[in-house]
Order: structure tokens, then C-alpha cells, then sequence
């Protein structure tokens, strides 16, 4: 048994951003942090599509969004509704409004924004102990009092969980149960080198400016979506779906996605590429519905998407931003001591988090709306083609149009309008 | 080059993998898949890693596991005995992400 002496204040489990952000601002408070990381490199593990949200960096550190190594700063915003050979797309020009002249969001490769981050962490006294998987937690007289790794026991005041979506700890802790596959999407994607100047061509932005793309109707009718974001020096391409109706669809998220590059609206914007890697990950799809109601136990406490804290909002996943707010918070209850879970809630509602998750709850049954993912697509396709369709005949007016469109996509009126109510009821 | 539709083979070739020889981090016991009606392995995993014979058996190699997750969470019959991550330093590592 290790001395006390050789205990440090905290544990972090996970140096993903949740993890890196609590242990930084533990450090920077002045606690004695080990920051744990299985990964030979912090990122070394970690996939995201790639937006990140800016402002969660600066709530981490005032300043810390000019000093990342993001990729691109998004100025267009693309939604892009297919199916199999048609495709139609909203453009979106012009950067949101941000504080500052700071980008309201930007584009990251995991790989190298995490080692950044944590880098950052070790030079404001974070021990970074990479390589290292925690194999369960060190519980004594109802209290969780550190962890063990590779049979070795490790002591610390408080653990923190930041071991991302799969998160053993929490559920060792109790905290949480089995993840189902209704939880989740199964991300996977391809990184694809194209350099700057073709990026920016096909694109249309400046240079450090880019472009975020989500797509619906690509994938085979299951649920789920498609994402392209412009990187620096490539771009990242992927689909996330539900695993749970991949059987049935017939097809697998290998070929959803090698289908998604010969797309006729895909292929000339990623021609000439090379692929550089190919990843999967899992993330949470349930929202606030997701988030266990204790957070905490004596000693422990979970954070990030260990602990449900994403938002699936279709047109755009907010994960890291959610997981550098959260990580935030978790520092904050540490330091601020007394009962674990309810400084951590007070500290979570100061962030504005759990009222942002709240607030986008009902987007989980805007998801859950299955026509959404085939039907849809193809019936407004329909539809604007042949509004675009002209010939010598006298135009049919446009509601034959949306009819004939409906009943050719097999859509009777009464699903539209049912759906249409959970639509509008739900956002 | 142009990008093309790619193999699986040929996508985990632009990864780089430390695999664990000698303690897989997945075991699955065939067996149980022998009982297992739908098999959600098989399309769900990105790496391809669970396979069928043409006798219907299930074969499952952890050498490419890119660590989602997924198949343990699609798993019901239970056929998969242990998932655990790799050993610290084992596994896949991305250089991207
Ligand atoms: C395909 C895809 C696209 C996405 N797109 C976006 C997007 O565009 N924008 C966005 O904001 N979010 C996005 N997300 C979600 C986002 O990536 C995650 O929610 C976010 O990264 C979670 O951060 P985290 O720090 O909680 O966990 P992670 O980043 O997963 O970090 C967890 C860390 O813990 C380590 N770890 C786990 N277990 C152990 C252990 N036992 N011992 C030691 N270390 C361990 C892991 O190696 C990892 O480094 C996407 C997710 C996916 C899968
Ligand atoms: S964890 Fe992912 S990549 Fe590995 S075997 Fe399971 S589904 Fe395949
Ligand atoms: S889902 Fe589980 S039990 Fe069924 S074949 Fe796959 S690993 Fe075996």
C-alpha cells in the first residue's frame, strides 16, 4: 500500500479535452494532478468530425483560441439533402457572429489539437502518464480512493472519469449503466489530403477559412447523417449511424461510406485525394435524456461524454465544446470542496450547460423521425426537379407537384403532418 | 491519385497499429455465435473483423480493431466474452483523428 505522502490530490482518467481542461484548471488552482491516458500520445485515441466550438475554449482559458493549432475557421455552412444519384445544397456564406474577432467555431484534427492541449496541461504542472490504461477504480469503505493499472495501485483524493463514451469507470462506479445501441451512432471516416489551394477553390473560402457540410439521405435509409470538413491540408469525411438498424439496411459502414465517395455531389470535391487514415469512434446520440442523475459518489466524479454530456443536433454535433465546459466544471467542484455532487451541479449550471442540453432535448425525437433518413430526401428532391423541369407542356402548379412527389415516395399526408408535429413540437 | 471506393485491407493500411500478440482485448466465443440468429458484428464493424464462413460460422481477429465499441454494444447473445481497450501503448494510434 502506497503512503500517503505519495497520493496526489487528483486523478484524471482520460486525457480526451474533458480530461485535459479539468486537470489544467486544477493545476492552474494549484492541486497536484496525474492525468492518465492509455494512448502513447494524448489524441493518439480520439476521433471527432471536427467543428469545435470556440467558446468553450475561452471559457477554459481567455485566449486559448488564437494559441490552438485548430485547421480552418468555418465561414460556410452546408446542408446537402441526396439519395442515390441527385443531391441538393444550402449554402450558407458569411461567419457567424462571435465575441471578438474570434471564430465562432473551428475545424481540429484530434491527433494534434489533444497533444497540443495536453502539452499545455504538463507546462502548467499536470503529470501527463500516457500509455497507461486504468484497469478498474480503488474503492474502500464505500469511497473511491484511486485507481489500478497494470496491477498497480495508484492514490488520489478524488478520480475523475474522463474515459469518453465506452467509460468503464463510471460504470464500475455505479454511476451509470449498460451503453445500448439506441445511445449511440457509430461514427466512421476517412481523413483525405488535398492541399490548401484546391480546398480553398472547391470550397469557396479564403485561406484559414473553411467549410462545414453535413449530408442527409446518403445513408442506405438508417439513421444517421454524413459530415465533410475542410482540415488545413485535407479534409475529413464521415458517416455517423444508428449500428442498431445496420443489419437490416443491408449494407455495412464500411460500404455506406466507400458508397458516400462515389456520390456524384462527393466525388469532384475530394477528387485527386489521398486517404491518410481511416477511424471509427462511437458518441453518444441521447442528449439529456443520456446524462446519469448522479454525476458523483464519494471520491469520484464523471465527466465529459463519460458522462452523456453531447448534443447530436443533425446539422451539427456538440461534443467537444460540451467536454471542455464539463471538464471546466469538474475542476471547479474539486477546488471548491464540501459535497462532490452538488458543487459539481452548481458549477455545471454556472456553465450554462445542463440548460443548453435541456434546451435541445426534444431534438432526440426530431431524430427519431425514421422518413427523415430516405423518404424525405427523395420527396423534396423530387419535388424541386420538377419544379425545375421545363418542357413545351403547361406546367402542372406546384402543389400536384408535392402530391404526385408524395405518392410516388409512398408519403401519405397524414405522416407528413404527424411528423410535421413532432418537427415543431420538438424544436 | 484519385480517391476511390477503398477495401477494408487497404484503408487499415494507412493506420498504424501496435497489436497486442500476446492478450487480445477482444475474445469471442463462437459458440455462443453459433446461437446468435442476426449476427450485428458483422455489418456494424468498420474493420470488418467479424466474418462469416461460407458454413455461417462466425471467425473474429482483433488484429485492425479501431476500438469504437460498437460491436460490444450491439452484442445481446453475449458471444463476446470480453472487450476490454488494448493494453496501454497497444492498439491502433492516429495520427489525424
Ligand atoms: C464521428 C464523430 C464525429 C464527431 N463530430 C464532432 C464535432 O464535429 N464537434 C464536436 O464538438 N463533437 C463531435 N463529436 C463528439 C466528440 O468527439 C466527443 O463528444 C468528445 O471528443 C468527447 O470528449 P471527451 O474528452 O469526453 O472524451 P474523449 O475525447 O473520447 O477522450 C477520452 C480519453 O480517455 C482515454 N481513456 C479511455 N479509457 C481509458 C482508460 N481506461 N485508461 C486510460 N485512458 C482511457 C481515451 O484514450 C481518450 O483519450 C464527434 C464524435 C464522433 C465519433
Ligand atoms: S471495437 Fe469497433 S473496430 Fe474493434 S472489433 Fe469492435 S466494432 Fe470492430
Ligand atoms: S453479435 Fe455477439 S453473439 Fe452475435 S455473432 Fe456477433 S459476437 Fe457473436
Amino acid at each position: 500500500m502506497s503512503e500517503d505522502t505519495e497520493a496526489v490530490d487528483v486523478i484524471v482518467v482520460g486525457a480526451g479535452l474533458a480530461g485535459i481542461a479539468c486537470a489544467y484548471r486544477l493545476a492552474l488552482a494549484g492541486r497536484s494532478v496525474v492525468l492518465v491516458e492509455r494512448g502513447t500520445t494524448a489524441g493518439s485515441k480520439n476521433v471527432s468530425g471536427g467543428r469545435l466550438y470556440t467558446y468553450a475554449l475561452e471559457a477554459v482559458e481567455p485566449g486559448l483560441t488564437r494559441a490552438a493549432p485548430f485547421e480552418r475557421a468555418v465561414v460556410r455552412e452546408q446542408i446537402v439533402m441526396m439519395d442515390d444519384d441527385r443531391s441538393m445544397t444550402v449554402s450558407l456564406a458569411g461567419p457567424p457572429a462571435a465575441a471578438g474577432d474570434l471564430p465562432a467555431s473551428v475545424t481540429v484534427l484530434r491527433s494534434r489539437f489533444d497533444a497540443w492541449f495536453a502539452d499545455r496541461a504538463e507546462a502548467a504542472g499536470v503529470m501527463l502518464a500516457t500509455g497507461i490504461r486504468v484497469d478498474s477504480l480503488l474503492i474502500e469503505d464505500g469511497r473511491v480512493v484511486g485507481i489500478m493499472a497494470g496491477g498497480e495501485e495508484m492514490r488520489a483524493g478524488v478520480v475523475v472519469a474522463a474515459d469518453g463514451v465506452n467509460s468503464f469507470l463510471a460504470r464500475e462506479a455505479g454511476l451509470v449503466g449498460e451503453l445500448s445501441a439506441h445511445a449511440v451512432g457509430i461514427g466512421v471516416k476517412e481523413v483525405i489530403a488535398l492541399d490548401a489551394a484546391t480546398i480553398e477553390d472547391r470550397f469557396g473560402v479564403g485561406p484559414g477559412e473553411g467549410a462545414a457540410t453535413l449530408m442527409l439521405g446518403c445513408t442506405a435509409g438508417v439513421h444517421g447523417g454524413a459530415f465533410l470538413y475542410t482540415n488545413s491540408g485535407s479534409v475529413s469525411l464521415g458517416i455517423v449511424v444508428s449500428p442498431d438498424q445496420m443489419t437490416a439496411s443491408g449494407t455495412t459502414t464500411h460500404g455506406m461510406l466507400q458508397a458516400l465517395k462515389a456520390h456524384p455531389a462527393l466525388r469532384p470535391l475530394i477528387a485527386g485525394g489521398t486517404t491518410l487514415e481511416y477511424a471509427a469512434h462511437l458518441v453518444r446520440e441521447d442528449g439529456w435524456r443520456g446524462v446519469p442523475k448522479r454525476l458523483a459518489r464519494g471520491g469520484f466524479l464523471v465527466t465529459g461524454e463519460a458522462a452523456g454530456f453531447v448534443l447530436n443536433l443533425g446539422y451539427t454535433v456538440r461534443g467537444m465544446d460540451l467536454a471542455l465546459v464539463s471538464g471546466v466544471a469538474a475542476a471547479e467542484a474539486i477546488v471548491a470542496g464540501g459535497d462532490l455532487e452538488t458543487a459539481y451541479r452548481a458549477a455545471l449550471d454556472r456553465s450554462g450547460l445542463p440548460a443548453t442540453m435541456r434546451a435541445a432535448d426534444g431534438y432526440a425525437d426530431l431524430m427519431g423521425i425514421e422518413r427523415l433518413y430516405r423518404t424525405y430526401p427523395g420527396l423534396v428532391l423530387d419535388v424541386v426537379q420538377s419544379m425545375f423541369t421545363v418542357d413545351a407542356r403547361a406546367p402542372r402548379p406546384l402543389r400536384t407537384q408535392v402530391r404526385a412527389a408524395m405518392r410516388a415516395n409512398h408519403v401519405p399526408l397524414r405522416a407528413v403532418l404527424r411528423d410535421g408535429l413532432v418537427g415543431v413540437r420538438s424544436i | 491519385m484519385s480517391v476511390q471506393p477503398m477495401s477494408v485491407p487497404d484503408l487499415l493500411g494507412r493506420d498504424q497499429f501496435e497489436v497486442d500478440e500476446d492478450e487480445p482485448h477482444i475474445v469471442v466465443d463462437v459458440r455462443i455465435c453459433a446461437t446468435c440468429a442476426d449476427k450485428p458484428c458483422v455489418a456494424v464493424c468498420p474493420a470488418q473483423l467479424y466474418t462469416l464462413g461460407a458454413d455461417g460460422a462466425l471467425t473474429f481477429d482483433h488484429a485492425g480493431c479501431l476500438e469504437c465499441g460498437t460491436c460490444r454494444v450491439v452484442c445481446r447473445a453475449g458471444g463476446i466474452v470480453r472487450w476490454t481497450y488494448p493494453r496501454g501503448t497497444f492498439g491502433v494510434n492516429y495520427r489525424q483523428g
